[in-house]
């Protein structure tokens, strides 16, 4: 049965069949996705990477169930998102999947355990609950010690850490990154994705990540790279690493 | 989640006093417009406060309690023919002037009551006692009398003193309390028989017939009797101020005036309060559209906004109507302006506030339901 709350399968973290996506009117229509294929596994981080405009975020976009495809199968942790309504995917959102943004997007009145603390709110968890779960995460991230501060008091590399621990803080077994690193100096860019490939490797979670910050790239399990709306090619391995040596 | 969203909303200093500000000064408007309003609709019919009867006959085409039509003295006697009228005594009401020890003419509400009976007597005797009102040329007056018809002295009337109505002395033998009245004159009590002689002459000189009904009886059906079997008009107590303020709503500016600041406090309410609020949703809306990609849905997040602004319209109700009632407090001492505050004035600010709270909320509601969360993927 597919519903948002059952997760049954082992299948994929995610998989993308033939989806295509268009922005505009008919007679004028820019192609953001064409028949695009795309698989990322659980335990794995998964870069999407390539030019601006080649349709990463439009990708990422349609995994989340924020934007829906024209045309395709999108099937996440085994839930086929065509068969959701908008009400159906925004529980399964808030039930899976964690975000990161590239402008952390932490509300700047609350503490940072507040913050931390609304993906399991949204989840019915009473509030001390979920405040101490947030406080826990925080800890886990290096912020332990700065609970009721602002998000504004904070560096950017420490507000990436704090969105971190949002993201992971309900448990998710899918988190979706976009350009996380785009804001921060190479050296907590560097920690960041530490975090992040830790978070996939060790808690066996899929962490797709969108990105064209070629300091990122040696950390992928995996790297598909898009161009022009198309998937170019998927590399692994050995391919991933000489990837990452080559000059961006 | 809804803490967060109080986090949020109270967080925003200077947004929370914008809205919490515009949402007390339409309060304000609305509540003490309201309560001058309605004050000056109870000085309208303050005659049947201080001049108290059960039943008020009057001539036929009278329609307010503030205009007479002379009667016949007969009609006294035919009124209290009339089955289920206990008692009924004629009453004289007319403005005319009176004249301070300097000469200073003032106008005056004369009052002129049965002298057996003293039917229709003010309310609350201050100083002096009421049936000394028998003596001859013996007036009692009200409080502002007492600071309007000194002229020539240096203090206030007070018992003992003499002024004169038309070439008549009048002593006052008393001091009562009296509602102020619409028109702004003193209310001057005496006997029916001296107010005729202090009245220039008229053919008719019979203003109103007082009427109490007998015990047991029900006083609408008395009135009804009263003018089925005599012609006049007869008016319930209630009934000739409901009458009076009905004249006042459709033969004068008055209330389209005052429903014009009340309006407008709305607006400004709706204005300020609706505009404030959605431009703080707008400033949040990157963090809206967050917590929709994070999980919250379309419901959620409205209701959050109504919890918004229905706390900030309970916040600025409280402040308004705090302050309209402390208005009321530094006024009513000095019974200027007029101000008359109840229960319904309380209830109509409230489903006014709670208008602009839904209006504004509704905004921000509209907006948010059309974000896209992928707005947050956008850089």
């Amino acid at each position: 049965m597919n519903t948002p709350g059952s997760i049954v399968s082992r299948a994929p973290a995610v998989r993308v069949d033939g989806v295509s996506k268009s922005f505009g009117p008919k007679d004028n229509q820019t192609i953001a996705l064409a028949g695009v294929r795309f698989e990322a596994d659980h335990g794995e981080l998964h870069l999407v990477v390539g030019p601006s405009g080649c349709g990463k975020t439009t990708l990422l976009s349609i995994i989340a169930g924020t934007l829906r495809s024209d045309a395709g199968d999108i099937r996440v942790l085994g839930q086929s998102l065509a068969a959701f309504s908008d009400r159906q995917l925004t529980e399964f959102r808030g039930a899976h999947i964690g975000f990161i943004f590239q402008q952390f997007n932490l509300i700047p009145t609350l503490s940072l355990v507040e913050n931390v603390s609304i993906p399991l709110l949204l989840q019915g968890v009473r509030r001390r609950e979920a405040e101490d779960r947030a406080a826990g995460m925080l800890e886990r991230v290096g912020l332990g010690d700065r609970l009721r501060r602002k998000p504004t008091e904070l560096s950017g590399g420490q507000q990436q850490r704090v969105a971190i621990a949002r993201a992971i803080v309900h448990e998710p077994q899918l988190i979706l990154c976009d350009e996380p690193t785009s804001a921060l100096d190479s050296r907590t860019g560097h920690d960041i994705m530490g975090l992040l490939a830790g978070g996939a490797r060790t808690g066996g979670r899929c962490v797709v990540l969108v990105t064209h910050d070629p300091r990122t790239y040696g950390f992928a399990d995996r790297i598909t790279r898009m161009e022009d709306g198309r998937v170019e090619e998927v590399l692994s391995g050995a391919a991933v690493h000489q990837f990452a040596a080559q000059p961006h | 989640m809804y803490h967060i969203a109080l986090k949020m909303l109270m967080a925003d200093r200077g947004k929370y006093i914008m809205l919490v500000g515009g949402v007390a000064f339409a309060s304000l408007l609305m509540t003490q417009q309201n309560g001058v309003f309605r004050g000056l609709l109870s000085w309208t019919t303050s005659h049947m406060r201080n001049i108290r009867a059960s039943i008020w006959v009057v001539e036929a085409r009278v329609v307010t309690a503030n205009e007479t039509k002379p009667l016949k003295d007969t009609d006294v006697n035919r009124v209290r023919s009339v089955a289920g009228v206990d008692f009924a005594e004629p009453l004289f009401l007319s403005i005319i002037k009176g004249r301070a020890e300097n000469g200073a003419e003032k106008p005056i509400q004369l009052v002129g009551l049965d002298a057996a009976t003293l039917f229709g007597r003010p309310p609350v005797m201050l100083e002096g006692e009421l049936e000394r009102l028998r003596l001859p040329n013996a007036v009692v007056i009200d409080t502002l009398a007492t600071v309007r018809l000194n002229e020539g002295l240096d203090r206030p009337l007070r018992v003992g003193d003499a002024f004169e109505i038309n070439d008549r002395e009048a002593r006052v033998v008393g001091i009562c309390k009296t509602e102020k009245h619409f028109f702004g004159y003193p209310y001057v009590f005496t006997t029916y028989d001296k107010a005729l002689e202090y009245s220039p002459r008229m053919r008719k000189m019979l203003s109103i017939i007082l009427v109490e009904p007998l015990p047991g009886q029900v006083v609408e059906e008395v009135a009804a009797r009263i003018e089925r079997e005599t012609g006049l008009r007869a008016y319930t107590s209630a009934g000739l101020s409901q009458a009076t303020t009905d004249f006042i709503w459709a033969n004068t500016g008055i209330p389209a005036s005052f429903l014009t600041t009340i309006a407008l406090g709305f607006i400004v309410g709706v204005v300020i309060s609706a505009q404030t609020f959605f431009s703080f949703v707008l400033e949040n809306l990157r963090h809206l559209g967050a917590l929709k990609a994070m999980g919250a849905s379309n419901g959620l997040l409205a209701r959050l906004l109504l919890l918004q602004a229905f706390t900030v319209g309970l916040v600025g109700y409280g402040l308004g109507v705090g302050l309209t009632a402390i208005f009321g407090l530094v006024v009513l001492p000095f019974e200027q302006p007029p101000f008359l505050i109840d229960y319904r004035s309380l209830v109509l600010t409230g489903l006014a506030v709670l208008t602009i709270c839904l209006i504004a909320a509704l905004l921000g509601i509209r907006k948010v339901s059309r974000l896209d969360p992928a707005i947050v993927f956008r850089g």
